[in-house]
């Protein structure tokens, strides 16, 4: 039985190898000439205004958290509404139950104030 | 490409699941609009829910042995009695909880709601009839179980506790799946009937290789020895009402999670796992009892001695038989009432900035509150398992199936950690009788009527079991027959 993951360990290695061959061989044949222009770090061609290492705010992973969500809810709907003459009352009340789960969830966060930014 | 018709499962057998999911989403919504600062509509809306739900898994459940949605979700006659225990565990945690939250600005909704889905994951490992519903299930737990243990947020050991539980738990989970993909690779089918088909039909190493990691999940989801590490401290760092939770309906689950997945599922590698469960089981009763001795914190004492406990319970397991699993069931639910009546002691004697937590406690306590004093006496006695007490029969029932299965070591040496373990328990017996309280006069006894109600009921009931055991025997018994 393990002889038939023989093609996925030679992609494996094939694609491990061509990966590491094509780094070196740029390293190696590159032309290198660095000067200062070349090395300093540079923002749209402005010099850097600060450091790239800040802090921000834990809202963002909220708002990501949610994209997310709503993201996956969307993802579902997609193949739902494609088969929808095929499923039938059940796959409609199984998708309208989804929803109504998830409007819960964001029936909380709402009222928790996760959708304020103040 | 053929594919088989759809067929709609048959939605009134897993009607006990369905209902919880509606009751906890009630809770969230009633807690939201409610505004009561107390949670009180969501308290009530919780326990009704939860009272219901044990009714309605009796109505839709009992004495059937069926599977639907497509045999990934089975009912049968152990599942009812495990979730009925699971459910009736939590309405204790929830009453014996409330003042205890109160007074220390715990009280949440999130409390409530946590703990539901908790729950529901629990049931749902009861009821899971494949793998993949059966990691569903341990996820919805223990995910919860994290969040539940990081409640107290400013303090530092709630924190440490919370990281422990999830690192250990996350790689508990993952050997778990680890495991379960080896199950799946060997046999090439995620159900838990076919899985057991092709494992009685074969032996190959992938299986046995497989069935490794599962025990090894399980027995970190139990926190049998030598996978334990975990237990002390998210017992001492968890508010108490959470280690109530953890230390009792979690326990419960994780019996039907060895049943179903390796008692049941894996029944034809018997032979492989027995040794396995036997070797968890004696160094469960040998660690759980000699570091309970030295214990001065009751929540880190309960914690040892839960091992020598989850010993007995793995104990029944080895014999593989009926009579074997029907006497760990037993062991586990009696336990962990016991337990939970404990716990609620404990939480009855805290007051708003202290925590009766140091055997100190407990001195005395007899002249404070001779009604709880007696409760602990019933409770301490019968969890060193004197006869007469419902622990006795529960530690009697396990060594008999130890016995017929022909591990006669292995009961001598259960019943002499029992013996040991009576030291630790009947010291605070000792400590409640016999010795005069500190000078400031000890904890009082603090809490509603309802929460003294419900103990009490509680401590009544560990009593009544003691002296009528047949009944719930006969049910275990019966799950199995």
């Amino acid at each position: 039985m393990l002889a038939e993951y023989v093609p996925i360990l030679l992609f494996i290695i094939v694609g491990l190898g061509l990966g590491a061959v094509l780094i070196v061989a740029g390293f190696i044949l590159g032309p290198r000439r660095p000067d200062e222009e070349k090395l300093s770090p540079y923002e749209c061609g402005f010099e850097a205004f600060e450091d790239s290492r800040m802090r921000f705010d834990v809202r963002y992973y909220l708002v990501a958290l949610l994209f997310i969500i709503f993201d996956l809810e969307i993802a579902f709907l997609f193949p739902w509404a494609i088969v929808l003459d095929e499923v039938g009352l059940f796959g409609v009340a199984a998708m309208g139950l989804f929803l109504v789960i998830l409007l819960i969830g964001f029936l909380y966060e709402w009222k928790k104030g996760a959708l304020e930014w103040e | 490409m053929t594919t088989d018709a759809f067929e709609i499962p048959n939605l009134t057998l897993a009607l006990p699941e369905i209902w919880m999911l509606g009751v906890a989403c009630l809770v969230l919504v009633v807690d939201l609009f409610s505004g009561d600062r107390d949670h009180t509509p969501a308290y009530w809306v919780a326990q009704l829910g939860l009272l219901s739900a044990a009714l309605i898994t009796v109505q839709a459940q009992w004495g059937l042995d069926v599977t639907t949605f497509d045999g990934n979700y089975v009912a049968d006659a152990m599942a009812v009695v495990l979730k009925v225990t699971v459910l009736l565990l939590t309405f204790l945690a929830f009453a014996y909880s409330r003042d205890y939250l109160r007074e220390r600005g715990m009280l949440r909704g999130e409390f409530y709601l946590l703990s539901l889905f908790s729950t529901l994951g629990m049931m749902v490992i009861i009821s899971a009839h494949s793998l993949l519903v059966l990691y569903l299930g341990v996820e919805l737990m223990s995910l919860s179980l994290y969040a539940l243990v990081a409640m107290r947020r400013g303090s530092p050991a709630a924190s440490e506790a919370a990281m422990k539980y999830f690192v250990l738990g996350a790689l508990a989970s993952g050997m778990l799946l680890y495991g379960m993909s080896m199950l799946y690779g060997a046999t090439g089918s995620l159900d838990l009937a076919a899985i057991t088909d092709v494992a009685a039909a074969e032996s190959r190493l992938l299986l046995v290789f497989g069935l490794v990691f599962t025990v090894v999940g399980v027995a970190f989801k139990f926190g049998a020895v030598p996978f334990h590490m975990w237990v002390p401290d998210v017992y001492q760092g968890a508010p108490t009402a959470v280690t109530l939770f953890i230390a009792t309906a979690s326990k419960v689950a994780a019996v039907g999670l060895f049943i179903r997945l390796i008692g049941e599922g894996l029944e034809p590698l018997h032979g492989d796992w027995q040794n396995m469960v036997l070797l968890l089981a004696v160094a469960s009763i040998l660690i759980g009892n000699t570091v309970a001795l030295v214990q001065t914190n009751i929540k880190r004492m309960l914690a040892y001695s839960t091992f020598n406990h989850i010993g007995f319970i793995f104990l029944g397991f080895v014999a593989g038989s009926a009579e074997g699993y029907g006497a760990s069931m037993f062991y586990a639910v009696t336990y962990s009432f016991t337990v939970a009546a404990a716990f609620g002691v404990i939480m009855l004697l805290s007051r708003q900035g202290f925590e009766a937590e140091n055997l100190e406690d407990f001195k005395g306590l007899n002249e404070r509150s001779p009604l709880f004093a007696l409760v602990m006496l019933l409770l301490m006695v019968s969890l060193t398992g004197i006869p007469g007490t419902v622990g006795f029969y529960a530690k009697w029932l396990v060594i008999r199936s130890v016995v017929d299965a022909g591990v006669m070591w292995a009961a001598v040496f259960a019943v002499i950690g029992a013996v040991v373990g009576a030291f630790y328990y009947l010291r605070v017996v000792r400590l409640c009788y016999f010795d005069q309280p500190e000078a400031e006069g000890g904890p009082q006894p603090s809490g509603s009527g309802g929460f003294r109600f419900v103990l009490a009921a509680n401590g009544l009931s560990v009593l009544l079991l003691g002296l009528f055991p047949g009944a719930l025997v006969a049910v275990c018994m019966a799950a199995f027959g």
